[in-house]
């Protein structure tokens, strides 16, 4: 019997597992994908928002400013990056300025710190690659960007370090009431909880009907975008919004923490959890209305474009609280923006709401908040580099030719806890196949190395989900 | 740190031409740089015959063209460093690499030949809709998993580009017992030679659609299907004339561009229609001393070019090391117009042309019976006559400084005329 079992390994529920190995639990985290990461947070916007603009009293305006609060030490323990950049957004005529207004009042409101109202001249001062048709700005410096899955994977690694368990490739399809907790179908698996944690996201609610009568409804919104070369990386220096309006927060601008430039996301419900395509018309859409923000940007420069689907509820707010019918079972769902931002906080909050089911835990005495840190070998400096290879000849290999990674690197990341199993799994840890050749050269190079590291035959070796296959035989 | 009178960036067949030609000229102390297991560079995969042509006068397989070249360079001596990746080179001429045995390694080189080829575009850069699963392959990678490591990667496969490189995919893709669907082609023309199109399309009975695109993928896992549609004069595909191919494959062969991460680190100028440095006529980029040659300069069709223009790289790398290459002298623009999108050399320095210079050069479109005019400060000095010209197959003009007096011409320009105009 578990004490707790966390469903979803995304960014909240590794946020959460990694929080309870704090105390003295035996935990379970369980997701039906392959990998950590595999749902919403692998296909965001990576942004840590500074907190101006959910509506004040909501559990997302709390949460969200307590989460980007958190952020510069969590990511420190876990060897993530993660950096402080600041946000702008804009405004191109009287009303744009308005509604800064507003959202610098909402801020406030908020107890968002460091924000400021900037003149067209300022806004020009920190970006000089952006329209000169914008009137100013706010400017919030807190907001900052992330590695949103290699924050995940890095939570579980050290969830798992911690005593947290980890049950991959297993969908719950069945959850019952027992007498001392609930009974849970997962994959081929049955077992047993007291207490269980819905972090499923797009899938919360499906999770939540197994159990209850009372329900709430997950209403799939995609959103698109392009990803571009690091040699337009520095086009902006700061994560670039434009003013809210109906249609959402729009397509921003930003720098990625590996120097990439990301733009979008569109905003279009749709009917179906699983359609993570990319459209025509969406990308079309990202590229027509940067180019009313930026000056110039070519879009020879994209070098992949990709879909994220929100899991947004009707009532707009997070939904975390432990059901009425079901004691003991409880949901943390509509995590839709801003649920990174958020996450870290809404840990906390979970396990103060557990607290109120369990009375107090002992604290897991064995605690380690740190996670070793990975080597970037282009980072070393050449003396550094030369020591390492001379330790370790694999790190002198480099596979990867666009982003420069090493076979040690990718070694490491087969190895570690929680570590890559699927090419794609690779490259959200280590970056090979990220760059602008996107794989072309070295992913037959991590699929050889995958092979051996696990011991299987190269054919076994899949893309991303577990029927991704990417060889299909022999040839004649 | 360690010296070299010329290091060569690259063992592909551009690499391999260079550094035998310069060790024929007279240096000695040459170092290929080689970041694959293996020289030889992407001939390695392609197995199929037409290679050495022109060079040779018979038919090789990539492998076996390259193995002569192998073998001359390890006859000559020739050292090299495969396994090894360069991750800088300065304009000062030095080179900071990395491997596995030697660590890191700084190259202080008299002259530095650029030979690091191209990489293919991929389906992001071209910007295909649709989901993003397993079974989607630029058709090079796919020629190493077939030929180089022995693995198939698809049953029913649906090709976007006809570049040589897709239809020469078609072709393997059958004879390996995969049905191919359908070559499509974005341009209402081949990107490849005719030779290509009869030998790998007509004879296999598979499909071209010209003037096509992909506007969607469908698979979670893996590709369920593929829809092509039908482009008008923008390049917009047409409403209303989809095609939905059931497959599991989806090869793109639609560019390849080449690879100038380096000359960028040395501050080289690049030429924004080719993405390869600007060169003159003894193929020396913009840093003195630092030569480029083959598909890192621009695409080429034919090997038998690379190795022709990669020799010329050589040999006058030997000659700026033995202080025989003119610098402070003229420079004649030579330039593209008119349905000439560019041309190689970039530049000449007339003082270091023995007797003729190769331009070579792609059209932007087909043309049938005209001539290609190359005039100095306005005035034609050479008229070449061509049936048929096409953006898949490069044009090579040979032009003799000897015969004409540039007076004081410092441009010379190549267009397309029609015949009687």
């Amino acid at each position: 019997m578990y004490d707790i079992t966390v469903i979803g390994a995304g960014i909240t529920g590794t946020f959460i597992a990694r929080e309870l190995s704090k105390y003295q639990l035996k935990v379970l985290l369980i997701d039906k994908e392959n990998d950590i990461a595999n749902g919403t947070t692998k296909a965001n916007s990576a942004i840590v928002h500074a907190g101006y603009d959910a509506k004040e009293g909501t559990l997302k305006a709390k949460l969200n400013v307590r989460g980007n609060e958190l952020y510069d030490e969590i990511c420190e323990e876990l060897d993530v990056p993660f950096k402080r950049i600041g946000s702008l957004v804009l405004a191109f005529n009287d009303k744009d300025m308005e509604t800064v207004h507003e959202l610098y009042a909402r801020g406030e409101r908020n107890c968002v710190p460091q924000m400021e109202i900037l003149d067209k001249e300022s806004v020009l001062k920190l970006e000089k690659n952006l329209s000169e048709d914008i009137v100013g700005a706010l400017h919030a410096k807190t907001a900052g960007i992330v590695g949103p899955w290699e924050l995940a994977i890095a939570l579980a690694e050290n969830a798992v370090e911690n005593g947290v368990e980890l049950l991959l490739n297993s969908t719950v399809t069945d959850i019952q009431k027992i007498a001392d907790g609930y009974s849970i179908t997962a994959g081929d698996r049955k077992l047993e909880s007291k207490i269980i944690i819905n972090c499923a996201g797009l899938h919360s609610d499906d999770i939540n009907n197994m159990l209850n009568t009372q329900s709430f409804e997950i209403l799939p919104n995609r959103g698109e975008y392009n990803l571009f070369d690091k040699s337009v990386g520095n086009i902006v220096n700061s994560v670039v919004f434009r003013c809210p309006s109906e249609a959402g927060k729009g397509v921003l601008i930003t720098p990625t923490v590996h120097g990439n430039l990301l733009l979008g996301p569109t905003s279009e419900y749709i009917d179906s959890k699983t359609s993570f395509e990319t459209t025509l018309e969406g990308l079309n859409y990202i590229n027509e209305h940067a180019h009313h923000t930026l000056k110039q940007i070519s879009f020879q420069g994209v070098i992949t474009s990709f879909t994220g689907i929100r899991a947004k509820t009707k009532n707009q707010d997070f939904i975390i609280e432990e059901s009425e019918e079901s004691l003991g079972f409880f949901n943390v769902a509509g995590i839709d923006s801003p649920g990174l931002t958020a996450a870290p906080a809404i840990a906390e909050y979970v396990v103060e709401l557990i607290k109120g089911r369990l009375g107090d835990i002992e604290l897991n005495q064995d605690f380690n908040p740190n996670r070793r840190p990975s080597i970037h070998f282009m980072d070393l400096s050449d003396d550094e580099k030369a020591k390492l290879i001379e330790k370790d000849p694999r790190f002198g290999r480099i596979i990867c030719r666009c982003e420069n990674i090493t076979e040690g690197e990718i070694v490491d990341v087969i190895n570690r806890k929680a570590g890559a199993t699927t090419l794609d799994g690779v490259k959200r840890r280590a970056r090979p196949g990220s760059g602008r050749c996107q794989g072309g050269f070295c992913a037959p190079r991590v699929m050889e190395i995958l092979a051996r590291e696990q011991d299987i035959d190269i054919t076994e070796v899949v893309k991303d989900r577990l029927n991704s296959y990417i060889l299909t035989g022999e040839t004649k | 740190m360690v010296h070299y009178d010329i290091v060569v960036i690259g063992g592909g067949p551009a690499g391999l031409a260079a550094a035998i030609e310069s060790r024929k000229n007279g240096v000695k102390n040459i170092l290929v740089i080689e970041r694959d297991r293996e020289l030889g560079g992407i001939l390695q995969q392609c197995i199929h015959n037409g290679f050495g042509l022109q060079i040779f006068k018979e038919e090789l397989t990539g492998p076996e063209y390259a193995e002569r070249f192998i073998k001359e360079l390890i006859n000559m001596g020739i050292e090299y460093k495969l396994d090894t990746m360069v991750l800088e080179v300065s304009d000062s001429k030095m080179i900071t690499a990395v491997n596995p045995t030697d660590g890191m390694l700084h190259i202080q080189a008299k002259a530095i030949i650029l030979a690091m080829g191209c990489r293919e575009r991929t389906r992001g850069a071209i910007r295909i809709p649709g989901t993003r699963p397993a079974g989607v392959l630029t058709a090079g990678t796919a020629q190493r998993f077939v030929n180089i490591e022995g693995h198939m990667i698809g049953k029913k496969v649906v090709i976007l580009g006809s570049g040589d490189i897709g239809l020469i995919m078609a072709r393997r893709m059958t004879l390996e017992g995969a049905e191919v669907l359908a070559v499509t082609e974005l341009m209402p023309y081949s990107g490849g030679l005719t030779r290509n199109i009869v030998q790998c399309l007509e004879d296999f009975d598979i499909p071209l659609y010209l003037s096509h695109t992909v506007i969607n993928v469908e698979g979670h896992d893996r590709v369920e299907a593929v829809t092509i549609a039908q482009v008008d004069e923008r390049l917009k595909p047409i409403k209303g004339t989809e095609k939905r191919f059931e497959c599991d494959t989806l090869l793109l062969s639609v560019g390849l561009i080449p690879e100038n991460e380096l000359s960028k680190s040395a501050g080289i100028k690049l030429d924004n229609v080719t993405s390869g440095p600007i060169v003159n006529e003894s193929m020396e980029t913009s840093a003195e001393g630092i030569f480029a040659c083959g598909n890192v300069v621009h695409v080429h069709d034919l090997v038998d070019w690379v190795t022709k223009e990669s020799k010329r790289a050589g040999k006058n790398a030997a000659k700026y090391v033995k202080g025989q290459l003119e610098n402070n002298c003229k420079n004649i623009k030579i330039k593209g117009i008119n349905g000439v999108r560019y041309v190689v050399p970039h530049i000449v320095r007339p003082d270091n042309v023995e007797q003729t210079v190769e331009l070579m050069m792609r059209v932007d479109n087909i043309y049938k019976n005209v001539k290609l005019v190359v005039k100095s400060n306005g005035e034609v000095i050479k008229e070449v006559k061509r049936k048929h010209v096409a953006p898949g197959e490069m044009e090579n003009i040979n032009l003799d400084f000897s015969k004409f007096n540039l007076g004081n011409s410092d441009e010379i320009s190549i267009e397309i005329v029609k015949e009687g105009e």
